[in-house]
């Protein structure tokens, strides 16, 4: 009995003392940690992996490597494209960690489930490798700004050239998550809009290696394009299955999110020709490139896009930080929109009210094999798309 | 178009094509773990790693030493295969007089460790391996168009998957292996090693894993979890055609390719579960497996 | 008097350890703890090894997310509703399962479980690959406000002990009895009359109802549903914490799902995420080579040796 007492009194103790110890730190500790959470070998790690955290990583040198007069902290970690995943490590982050503005964040599953935690917790989130235009509308929140592009831009470009050009009769072969079923949604409106249909749709998981069996389907539709709503690895899979059943010969297919290193494993004889819409392209003009040599000779590749966005997000983020002198969410965020985006991404830009960054996007072409100068040479750039022609008009319960 | 009765044609026999050509990768596994559960009653489930394993063997073969197809069709195999006797003799061996089921567990550790290390070094998603020259191209049937490399799969896996039968059922070789599994004391009297016969018999069920593997690498992308995708639906073949048979396991291997196949023509949205399905349905009916001796 | 002293201090560290540790990682801890438990309940007293508990698991989770999300109930009811389902789908697969032993019992838990996974994968009301995200935490009984972490976790700490008392009275009921005896000879409890596949059956469906509990208080501690937690690598961790702590013991689970989950903890999120699996592997050969009676059955074989 003694000795239970004894342990009882320890115990409490013990409870006040760790009380008193862990009075958590508040979220404005005056210090600026950032985290990159990315697919760093995945599916989509060409994307959004290791090069957006060397993208970040470039801002913050870029910008001094210090704020509010402390040293700026980097974290990164792997989402493995798993919302699970992501979600504890954004919880851990930011409930445990102190760590103030997640950015990266590929896949918009993985993006749908960190913003749930950020929003709560009201940390800021700078989306530069989603897609998914929930972000800005059916999920907005006033802690997101959304970088780089998304699906409306995507089929505003691709799509609504193509169907003007006569191609209406569409078959999609969709990423069967959040990302693929938006930039089909979208699409299959723009394809109406302008007078074209629909014939059939069919869904592949993230991840699928082996098309052949959609592309059949595909084959027997009657339809005369072939979407593909994926990214990454799985629209270089698709395309090759298309060749390989001999679908190219006699059907456009349209790649409907493509970046750089995928449009660069592609077989030059079967996307040659291939239109695309892209927020950046590295070859544009002496700004880009001197960005990109610069990434490159870090990275080992040329940047993608969210690359590039990675970098204006982050540098827009600590501009604001630095002006605004707080690490507060609703003061940053209040200045990163008050204040217009401008570097070597972000041109005639502006982060909306909603927490979309609007930006000129460009429709650009894949190069055939003899014009291509070098390995880094794809795209032609065809037109440029004034932002507010690309983007979704803001809503006004987002206007935050 | 090539309709009939509201079918297409052109779509069904494709489907069934790509049915057959996943049928000769479950014939391929379900062979191979069905000889070794002849053997050493455990289940292997390293089976869909070492496919993997035989997959990547001829990838970085090709990319470093520039080791053509041909070549790693003949080599691959027997490296794989090679790791698979040094696995069993090391591993599995020590721990053979225990409940069978810690072999299981083991594979299962060996399979995890063998594809979080794939993945480690090259990432998660999948690298491409050309098709051989040879097998380029394709010929335009009535019906469809059929890749060279597709039909090349399909009759390679059926002749090594019925040679294999052969080999075992008709042959003095064969009747040593199923004595040893009857009953390994007799055999052992009569000086035969069996110990040696155990272990080459495991090195042998896996290097047909390492030969499906180099067969699948230049139509599936070569990635560390093609193994494990495949493996678990190889679990369900072997499930339904019962362990009884090696012709058993070859019969539903191919047959489950097919079903999958036309249901990815009548109703795609099961295809991925059809299999599973037909696997409740035989359990209801006969638990031991279409092909299985009645335990 | 000294194990119930023990047992008063477990309890005590378990109600001060929120104040020094992140009471999200404590509860995760607790969540698969209990799963283990669950698991352990088959294959350490009944001899059976499910190789598709994940299934039970992601379920419990998948109902109780969307009860939380699609109607008004209260979490608590949520997840009783989650345990409930579990526990069906339990009945179902143990009808079919309980029919073959050993290995084969392994791999038609298996098979089963990754119908069901594809099932999820493609039905509309799993949410698919984005998973069931914003789970709302809510009020237990109308009262409590879960959203505050510590709070959450002694909701989760009550559950745990409330799922760890059954199991104990389940072992040590005769129905338990009955079970160690199936398992040490099944041809003599066969001929001392009882229906093994029926206490099978039923060992099946109580293992697979609390691991739905489980997976139903893990998805309000994380807010969300995901088919992570059906698929068949979860299967492959919780036998890995059992094996871990200690196969057949009351308390070995809990010990392994705590040794587990801090080692994933620890390696995700860092330099070292890329080593998980291979860690994983690698504890999993180790064990099965020459750690075959786990963290508490060599503290235990050890506290017989030597006091």
């Amino acid at each position: 009995m003694q000795l239970q007492k004894k342990v009882l009194s320890n115990l409490i103790t013990g409870i006040v003392v760790a009380t008193i110890t862990s009075t958590a730190a508040a979220a404005t500790d005056g210090k600026i940690k950032i985290g990159v959470l990315a697919d760093m070998g995945g599916t989509y790690a060409d994307l959004c992996g290791p090069g957006c955290v060397i993208a970040t990583r470039m801002a913050i040198e870029d910008f001094g490597g210090k704020a509010l007069g402390k040293d700026i902290e980097l974290v990164s970690a792997d989402s493995q494209l798993k919302p699970d995943i992501a979600s504890s490590v954004a919880r851990k982050w930011v409930e445990n960690e102190d760590v103030d503005v997640i950015g990266g964040l590929v896949s918009s599953a993985v993006t749908g489930a960190v913003t749930q935690v950020t929003n709560n917790s009201k940390n800021i989130t700078l989306i530069t490798g989603s897609a998914s235009n929930a972000f800005t509308t059916s999920a907005c929140s006033p802690y997101i700004a959304h970088w780089t592009y998304n699906v409306v831009a995507l089929a505003n470009g691709t799509v609504k050239q193509m169907v003007n050009e006569g191609k209406n009769k569409w078959f999609f072969i969709t990423a069967d998550y959040a990302f693929g079923h938006a930039l089909e949604g979208v699409s299959m409106k723009v394809i109406e809009a302008n007078g074209g249909e629909t014939v059939g749709t069919v869904r592949a998981p993230l991840g699928t290696t082996d098309f052949s069996s959609y592309v059949l389907q595909a084959q027997a539709s009657g339809a005369n394009v072939v979407a593909l709503a994926n990214a990454g690895n799985d629209t270089v899979n698709a395309l090759n299955a298309a060749a390989e059943f001999g679908l190219t010969d006699y059907m456009d297919i349209a790649g409907l999110l493509v970046f750089t290193p995928n449009a660069q494993a592609m077989d030059p004889d079967t996307a040659q020709g291939m239109r695309l819409t892209t927020g950046f392209y590295w070859d544009m003009d002496d700004q880009t490139r001197a960005w990109s040599k610069r990434f490159e000779a870090l990275h080992g590749a040329i940047p993608s896009m969210a690359h590039a966005g990675a970098y204006s997000a982050t540098m827009h983020y600590l501009k604001a930080v630095d002006a605004v002198g707080t690490d507060d969410s609703d003061a940053v965020m209040k200045q990163m929109k008050l204040t217009k985006p401008d570097d070597f991404f972000a041109r005639n830009a502006t982060l909306r009210a909603d927490g979309r960054m609007e930006h000129d996007m460009l429709l650009v072409e894949i190069k055939k094999a003899a014009d291509r100068k070098n390995k880094n040479d794809i795209y032609n750039i065809v037109e440029v798309i004034p932002g507010n022609k690309a983007y979704n008009p803001m809503l006004p319960s987002c206007a935050f | 178009m090539a309709t009939f009765l509201g079918i297409n044609f052109f779509a069904l026999f494709g489907q069934l094509l790509i049915g057959l050509i996943n049928g000769s990768f479950y014939a391929l596994l379900s062979l191979g773990l069905a000889i070794i559960f002849g053997l050493l009653r455990i289940i292997n489930f390293a089976q869909g790693a070492m496919y993997m394993l035989g997959a990547f063997v001829a990838l970085l073969g090709f990319k470093y030493i520039g080791m053509n197809y041909w070549v790693a069709l003949l080599i691959v195999p027997i490296v794989v295969g090679v790791i698979g006797v040094l696995i069993q003799r090391f591993l599995i061996r020590p721990i053979a007089n225990e409940d069978h089921l810690y072999s299981l567990l083991l594979t299962f550790g060996l399979a995890l460790m063998i594809q979080g290390l794939f993945t480690h070094w090259f990432g998660s998603s999948g690298q491409s391996y050309p098709v051989p020259d040879a097998l380029k191209g394709g010929v335009r049937l009535p019906f469809m168009y059929l890749p060279n490399y597709r039909a090349w799969i399909i009759v390679v896996s059926v002749l090594v998957c019925f040679s294999t039968w052969w080999m075992i059922e008709k042959t003095k070789l064969g009747v040593y292996l199923r004595a040893g599994t009857e009953n390994p004391q007799l055999l052992q009297a009569f000086g035969i090693n069996v110990p040696l016969i155990v272990t080459l018999t495991f090195g042998f069920g896996v290097g047909l894993a390492g030969f499906a593997g180099v067969m699948a690498a230049p139509v599936y992308s070569v990635s560390p979890d093609m193994g494990s995708n495949i493996l678990i639906i190889v679990f369900a073949i072997v499930v339904i055609g019962g362990m009884g048979s090696i012709g058993g396991a070859i019969l539903t291997g191919l047959g489950m390719g097919v079903v999958e196949g036309l249901t990815k023509y009548f109703y795609p949205e099961a295809s991925a579960t059809v299999i599973f399905l037909v696997m409740v349905i035989v359990l209801l009916i006969k638990p031991s497996g279409l092909f299985g001796k009645n335990a | 008097m000294r194990s119930r002293l023990a047992i008063l201090v477990l309890l005590g560290l378990a109600l001060a350890a929120p104040l020094v540790i992140y009471p999200v990682f404590l509860a995760k801890v607790l969540c698969f703890a209990l799963f283990a438990c669950a698991f352990n309940l088959l294959l350490g007293f009944a001899g059976l090894l499910s190789f598709g508990h994940a299934v039970f698991l992601g379920t419990g989770g998948y109902i109780t997310g969307w009860l939380m999300i699609n109607s008004g109930l209260t979490p608590e009811i949520a997840i009783i509703a989650g345990t409930v389902a579990g526990g069906l789908l339990g009945a179902v697969f143990g009808k079919l399962a309980v029919k073959r032993e050993g290995i084969y019992f392994a791999m038609v838990t298996l098979a089963l479980a990754q119908l069901v996974f594809f099932l999820y994968l493609q039905a509309p009301f799993t949410g698919g690959e984005d998973g069931l995200q914003g789970v709302p935490r809510g009020k237990a009984f109308g009262l409590i406000d879960l959203a505050d972490n510590q709070t959450m976790y002694y909701f989760v700490l009550a559950i745990f002990l409330a799922g760890f008392w059954l199991i104990h009275r389940t072992v040590h009921s005769p129905f338990g009895q009955i079970m160690k005896a199936i398992r040490e000879n099944e041809s003599r409890a066969t001929s001392l009359g009882y229906d093994v596949n029926q206490y099978k059956w039923i060992a099946f469906i109580i293992s697979a109802a609390l691991s739905a509990l489980a997976g139903s208080t893990k998805t309000l501690v994380f807010e969300l549903a995901s088919l992570t937690d059906v698929h068949w690598h979860m299967s492959g961790e919780v036998i890995l914490m059992t094996l871990v702590g200690g196969v057949g013991t009351i308390i070995g689970p809990l010990v392994g799902a705590g040794v587990v989950v801090s080692m994933q903890n620890y390696l995700s999120g860092g330099e070292l995420g890329n080593y998980l699996h291979i860690i994983m592997g690698a504890v999993f050969v180790v064990c099965v080579l020459s750690f075959r009676s786990g963290i508490v059955g060599q503290f235990n074989k050890f506290r017989r040796n030597n006091f």
